[in-house]
């Protein structure tokens, strides 16, 4: 089963890599933009068939290494 | 006194720190990360580099190496562990110091002497230290430091701040930061202050033909307390 998973930068932390691409983007002449803020993706093929197990898994994983909590939150997206 | 360097894959200033160490004094041993015992030290150090690359976040795998369970009990039973520049972000990753490391708020690598102040000396790192600023080097992408608020209240409270970025008259301002971090800070202790992480490098200032001697005077003065 494959899990995917997004880590975003909490709402008050500082994405200077984020405001670069925005700054860029605008240059480009996509001037409508409000914010841009970058995050990471993950793709993790998992051996566990049962949802809801691998999904605990899973938020364990994010709590102890895919996501440092102090600055960032973590998405579970439902696998399909 | 005997200490300990871990030498992790990616780690660059595990030699130098070794060259250091043993400069003032101590009988160093290097220890390799998938290792899962610490040999008997008086202080464990976790070197400078770009351990595993600098994968996921700086510091965030050899966080989770063999070694480190052995480092952290080490730590949480009162033992002397300094992480120097990527291993202060790996001892931010273990949560054994609070806060985390961001890239540099201008996005650009940092390699230059810089100044920092002591703010606290009742600990084993810092007292005794006569200068009040000190001239040490850094080099890094992710020296941002940054917590949340509570964090930072519990850090000013516990007086945890080790030193402050600073000029070279010791006054810290938003001038004389070179990375954005929070406070100007560039080191931190956990609350016992057994633990102590830091941005800059000692070890790159102990010899006049290299940029400075001030790192002479912290390890000289460390050993001493420990002893």
């Amino acid at each position: 089963m494959k899990i995917s998973v997004i880590i975003t930068l909490k709402k008050d932390v500082l994405d200077p890599q984020g405001k670069v691409i925005h700054q860029t983007l605008d240059g480009m002449g996509f001037q409508d933009i409000n914010e841009v803020r970058q995050g990471k993706y993950f793709e993790i093929d998992t051996k566990e068939t049962d949802n809801d197990k691998a999904k605990a898994k899973v938020e364990e994983m994010c709590k102890k290494l895919l996501a440092n909590l102090v600055i960032e939150n973590y998405k579970i997206i439902d696998p399909k | 006194m005997k200490s300990s360097v871990i030498t992790f894959p990616g780690s660059n200033c595990d030699r130098d720190m070794d060259v250091a160490l043993k400069k003032y004094g101590f009988k160093n041993k290097m220890v390799w990360h998938a290792d899962a015992e610490l040999p008997k030290s008086d202080l464990v150090v976790l070197p400078g580099g770009f351990s595993y690359g600098d994968y996921l976040r700086c510091g965030s795998m050899a966080s989770k190496s063999k070694i480190m369970q052995s480092v952290i009990n080490f730590a949480n039973s009162g033992g002397m562990v300094m992480g120097i520049c990527n291993g202060f972000q790996i001892l931010v990753e273990t949560g054994l110091v609070p806060g985390v490391l961001l890239r540099n708020k201008y996005l650009e690598f940092i390699c230059k002497n810089v100044f920092v102040k002591i703010n606290d000396k009742k600990n084993k790192y810092f007292k005794n230290v006569d200068n009040e600023v000190l001239e040490f080097h850094i080099a890094h992408n992710e020296g941002n430091y940054f917590c949340t608020n509570d964090q930072l209240k519990e850090i000013e409270d516990n007086n945890q701040i080790a030193i402050n970025y600073c000029d070279e008259n010791g006054k810290i301002e938003d001038q004389f930061n070179p990375n954005g971090s929070l406070k100007n800070i560039a080191g931190i202790f956990n609350k016992e202050k057994n633990v102590l992480g830091m941005m800059p490098h000692p070890e790159r200032m102990i010899d006049t033909s290299l940029s400075g001697e001030d790192g002479s005077l912290f390890f000289k003065n460390l050993i001493n307390n420990l002893k």
